[in-house]
């Protein structure tokens, strides 16, 4: 795409030194020949790259997954997977979006369309027949791990229905639940709230859109554009007024500190304002641990002897955040806990990548990794990823329940039932 | 330069000696036209006289381009920045935009121009400009700043007015080469690394006459003698030393120019300023590069220019006007070429010396027949200058025949323009991501290959013109010895005498229309479809390629290794900063540290272009050792 200001992800190129660390790295150059690489499609490919050009240059670029292992390992400061998904957005603009990609970049319209009547729509969307016509419709993978809706309502719903049990205090925190959360977890939100209440805070839920980041990952930029503006108008007083904004999932937290900003090459006080104060929800427990402000009041999920045993995933998004993995560093403050961190580079699903047919298989084999390490742990009976998509895959790939970590420290509060998902 | 050959690793198979080359090379020619000088002028020249049906030889004392054709700014001139100072350049111009457009539409990319007015640019100029234009027809149109914007981002948004003209980038490598092919098909010779180092006379005093040249093949040391009806003089800023090799005093003001190359396009569009032409004043995209050009300073010696660190932050100040923070880029390149200009009785400065071709009949001019010299003008201009170059020659030599270039277009045109993403197209369409030599530029192992087989080759440096091989961020630090190995494979397939190399007819055949693609590189286009019937490209001189033929000593892959490492190295120096500076470390830690190249074997041998490359002894070296 076409450098339109000295801010532009683009401009990163420059910073390239060949060396090629990023594509020896790169989960789906290893796994496709369909792909060439981050530094091929990343600093290369964005030289040749213009506005208004007779034809857009390159369409392999569609095989990123932009799960950011080529950002993290770059030792010179490329935006690879940035520069990627602005190329991906420029062929998008030239090339028109298939309806698939739409769709998949819908996550808030899918989840409130389904929410009017979830059984019916889980059935609609997971009966095989519909399946197997998505897949020949749509392109979206038969075997792909799709959500279900919520049959309990959406979060907002609980919300409501719990309106008078939400704690008053003067120390209130911001929470950013994202589509997930609403429409087809909303256990994870009632997790995060138990948590952040237990330690004293109220907790704001302002009205809310979809962060967008589905939007920008298949290149719909002015749809994500209205998102982000949305979110803005709701959430940058909170920001201004000193509130942190944490979110849980780690794909909405990144897409409001910076994905939004860098892609949709947005640098107003606004977004500094919400970019500065969001947080992905263990970076600010950790934060809280640090200056002994956590409670630790924990129940032990397991014994010296028999320690639970929990295979735990860093999802890409992490990289992104530059924050370490604070997950784990606050369910290591849990008694009986043998907590098992994966070193694999992607679980495959890299947001709805994994969903579309021609990638379905290119998504499972990057997530083969992840899958074995996770059989290597020997009987496990969960494993637990901060991203919903990396969860959804990893139950796909592994056969075993997955949970957010909210939920393990929910749980370890005393809070909440780690097998049924919901709150005690 | 005497070539020393130490080659003294031993485990090369035995050279074998240059006696038995030479033996297949005729020791005199003779023609009826010998044109000295293969920069874009000569090349057009030879083109020309060959389609009009002269039996043509060209030298060229290194490859095509090598001089200051294929050190320029880039710019198919619309004439615009000439209207007012020097409107007669500016008619020219416009003129050949329009043909070579046509002649020559694969070099070019059709970017168009802006000539944009900043804070310092006020005064009148901007209506004096507006009005020469009409008067030289040279189509401007005023559009609004915020247009302007829309297309250039990057643009200073002060500037307060900005008129758009028909301005282009052009490939010089690649339209020097076409030009050259088609000048072949017409039955001309072309033989390059061939330096004329002296000029056969006849006659006595007040009834001179050239009949040609003693012409010395660089590679292989040997001396031949062209004789020739009309020697043409068309070696730019050389032309002075030529032209005293016939006694004639020929004072061309050399006037040297530096260029500044960004890591990528900053702009789309040729910017220049609206002002009198002057110094830093055009930013030109080239290919995946943005240049900030130029300066114009007199200088002694058109061979060894230096570039100072002062004309480079110059360069970058005045580029920060056109585009507020081009200092900031990142800055992969700086080179400077030597304008060819000439005016009879001018004594000057190079900057207000007149832009137009001068035609020097040294009979008329100085009682010395069968003489010619072309110089001045620009690249734009190359197709004119030739045309009457060749008028004149035709009233030398006694015949009349018409020109025909501005009706012949050149091989590989149907390609179309250029466009900056052409090649990441083809790639992708090809599936050729795997082949990639360099990575920067993407070449292909094919396109490296074909460029070696298919016209001489003596140095890496010639397959840069060629392909571009190098000429991305890393400056040749991963494709270099990529281009080695390759090169030294093509090699190896010779040294087997049971080996019949595929394609070696094409070798012979000097095909370089297609040099740029990467798509027709990888399907093995050949010439047959595009000889003219009739014509011979038979030649007693071979134009193999020295640099995979074993027996030639400069196929050394050290050597090879060493001489382009230095090349690099030699336009890198004066912009050692930030992100480059970055970038050649790792370049050094791959050449230095791991490969050893300061201490790889043969360190003696040496090609035509060691000593270039070198520069001046007090010039740092990457491959002394420290
Ligand atoms: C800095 C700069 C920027 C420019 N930018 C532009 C631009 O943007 N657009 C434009 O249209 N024009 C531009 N020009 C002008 C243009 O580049 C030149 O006018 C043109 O390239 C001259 O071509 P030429 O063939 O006459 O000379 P050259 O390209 O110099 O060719 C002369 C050749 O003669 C050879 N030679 C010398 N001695 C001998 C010998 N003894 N035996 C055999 N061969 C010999 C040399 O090796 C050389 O290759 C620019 C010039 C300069 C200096
Ligand atoms: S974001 Fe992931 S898939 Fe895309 S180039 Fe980087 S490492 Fe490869
Ligand atoms: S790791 Fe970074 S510097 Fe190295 S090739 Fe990749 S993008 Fe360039
Ligand atoms: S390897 Fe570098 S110079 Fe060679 S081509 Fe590359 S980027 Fe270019």
């Amino acid at each position: 795409m076409h450098t339109t200001s000295w801010h532009s992800v683009g401009n990163s190129m420059d910073e390239c030194i060949k060396c090629n660390i990023c594509t020896s790295y790169c989960p789906v150059a290893e796994v496709t020949e369909a792909f060439a690489g981050p530094k091929y499609s990343g600093p290369q490919a964005e030289r040749f790259r213009a506005l208004d050009q007779i034809a857009a240059p390159d369409h392999s670029v569609d095989y990123c997954s932009g799960c950011r292992v080529c950002n993290e390992v770059c030792p010179a400061g490329v935006k690879i997977a940035e520069i990627n998904a602005r190329a991906r957005a420029q062929m998008a603009a030239d090339n028109g979006i298939p309806l698939r990609n739409r769709l998949l970049g819908r996550n808030e319209l899918l989840g409130k369309a389904g929410s009017f009547a979830p059984s019916l729509a889980n059935f609609v969307l997971h009966n095989p027949l519909s399946r197997v016509l998505a897949e020949k419709v749509m392109g979206i993978a038969a075997e792909a791990p799709l959500p279900r809706w919520s049959t309990t309502g959406t979060f907002n719903d609980w919300l409501a229905r719990t309106k008078n049990q939400r704690l008053r205090s003067d120390k209130k925190v911001v929470y950013f639940h994202g589509c997930a959360t609403q429409y087809y977890e909303p256990f994870i939100g009632q997790a995060a709230v138990a948590v952040l209440e237990h330690n004293g805070y109220e907790v704001i839920v302002p009205p809310q859109n979809c962060c967008g980041l589905p939007l920008l990952s298949n290149g719909e930029f002015d749809a994500a554009e209205v998102y982000h503006q949305g979110n803005l108008a709701r959430l940058a007083g909170f920001a201004r007024a000193g509130y942190p904004i944490v979110g849980t999932s780690t794909s909405c937290t990144l897409t409001l500190k910076e994905e939004a900003p860098e892609l949709l090459d947005r640098h107003d006080e606004a977004t500094l304002a919400v970019k500065g104060a969001t947080w992905d929800i263990f970076e600010w427990l950790r934060e809280l641990a640090e200056t002994d402000e956590l409670r630790t009041d924990f129940q032990p999920l397991g014994t010296d002897e028999k320690p639970f045993l929990l295979p735990y995933h860093a999802p890409c998004q992490y990289r992104a955040h530059r924050v370490g993995k604070p997950s784990l560093d606050v369910l290591a403050l849990i008694p009986g806990m043998d907590v098992r961190e994966s070193r694999a580079r992607c679980c495959g699903i890299a947001g709805t990548y994994g969903y579309k047919t021609e990638k379905y298989q290119i998504g499972m084999d990057v997530g083969a990794e992840l899958f074995d390490f996770v059989a290597d742990q020997g009987p496990v009976e969960m494993t637990a990823c901060d991203s919903e998509t990396c969860r959804w895959q990893l139950e796909h790939g592994t056969h075993i329940p997955s949970r957010h970590p909210i939920e393990v420290l929910a749980a370890a509060y005393g809070l909440y039932d780690l097998e049924a998902r919901r709150a005690r | 330069m005497i070539i020393a050959y130490a080659l003294r690793n031993t485990h090369h198979p035995p050279v074998i000696h240059q006696r038995e080359k030479i033996t297949m090379i005729s020791p005199s020619l003779s023609t009826e036209i010998l044109v000295i000088g293969g920069g874009a002028t000569g090349t057009g020249v030879a083109w020309d006289a060959a389609l009009r049906g002269f039996a043509t030889i060209l030298v060229e004392k290194r490859d095509l381009t090598h001089g200051t054709t294929g050190r320029y700014h880039g710019l198919l001139h619309s004439g615009g920045r000439y209207v007012v100072k020097d409107p007669h350049s500016a008619v020219e111009c416009i003129a050949e935009n329009r043909i070579l457009r046509r002649t020559h539409t694969h070099c070019i990319e059709d970017t168009s121009g802006f000539f944009v007015v900043t804070p310092e640019d006020e005064g009148d100029y901007p209506d004096r400009f507006l009005a020469a234009c009409a008067e030289t027809g040279v189509p401007c149109k005023e559009i609004s700043v915020a247009q302007a914007l829309r297309r250039e981002p990057l643009l200073n948004p002060r500037i307060s007015r900005v008129f758009e003209v028909p301005d282009g980038a052009a490939d010089s490598f690649l339209a020097t080469h076409a030009t050259a092919q088609a000048a072949r098909q017409a039955g001309a010779r072309i033989l390059t690394y061939h330096q004329v180092v002296g000029l056969l006379m006849d006659g006595g005093e007040g009834d001179k006459r050239v009949t040609g040249a003693v012409v010395r093949d660089t590679v292989s040391d040997e001396t031949i003698h062209i004789r020739a009806d009309l020697v043409i003089n068309a070696s730019g800023a050389w032309a002075g030393q030529i032209a005293q090799m016939a006694g004639v005093g020929v004072k061309i003001i050399p006037g040297k120019g530096v260029m500044v190359a960004t890591n990528h396009r900053l702009v789309n569009t040729v910017i220049n300023r609206c002002k009198m032409p002057s110094d830093g004043d055009i930013l030109v995209p080239v290919h995946t590069v943005s240049i900030i050009g130029t300066t114009d300073e007199k200088v002694a010696d058109p061979e060894n220019l230096v570039i100072t660190p002062g004309e480079v932050q110059f360069m970058l100040a005045e580029g920060d006007k056109l585009v507020p923070g081009l200092s900031r880029a990142r800055i992969v390149r700086a080179w400077a070429g030597v304008r060819p200009l000439y005016q009879e009785g001018f004594s000057g400065d190079s900057r207000d010396a007149t832009r137009s071709l001068t035609l020097l009949d040294h009979k008329a001019r100085d009682g010395v027949r069968g003489f010619l010299t072309i110089t001045g003008g620009k690249w734009t201009t190359f197709r004119m200058m030739a045309e009457k170059t060749i008028d004149r020659a035709c009233e030398h030599l006694g015949v009349e025949r018409a020109c025909t270039t501005a009706s012949t277009p050149v091989p590989g045109i149907e390609q179309g323009h250029y466009w900056l993403g052409h090649r990441l197209h083809e790639v992708e369409a090809e599936a050729l991501q795997g082949g990639l030599v360099c990575e920067c530029e993407l070449v292909t192992r094919q396109m490296v290959e074909s460029a070696a087989r298919r016209n001489p080759t003596v140095t890496l440096d010639d397959l840069r013109r060629d392909v571009r091989l190098g000429m991305g961020p890393c400056q040749g630090g991963f494709c270099t010895y990529r281009a080695v190995g390759i090169l030294h494979e093509i090699g190896r397939e010779r040294h087997d005498p049971d080996f019949v190399l595929e394609g070696e007819a094409d070798a012979e055949e000097w095909e370089v229309a297609y040099l740029q693609s990467p798509a027709q590189s990888s399907k093995g286009q050949s010439i047959t479809a595009h000889a003219t019937p009739g014509a011979t490209t038979e030649s007693a001189l071979p134009t193999r390629s020295p640099a995979i033929d074993r027996r030639s000593p400069v196929s050394n892959p050290n050597l090879l290794l060493r001489d382009f490492l230095q090349e690099r190295w030699k336009g890198v120096l004066p912009v050692l900063w930030g992100r480059q500076l970055k970038q050649e470390r790792l370049d050094e830690l791959i050449y230095l540290s791991l490969m050893n190249a300061d201490h790889l074997p043969d360190a003696a041998a040496q090609s035509p272009m060691t000593g270039f490359y070198r520069g001046g002894d007090g010039e740092k070296k990457i491959v002394n050792g420290e």
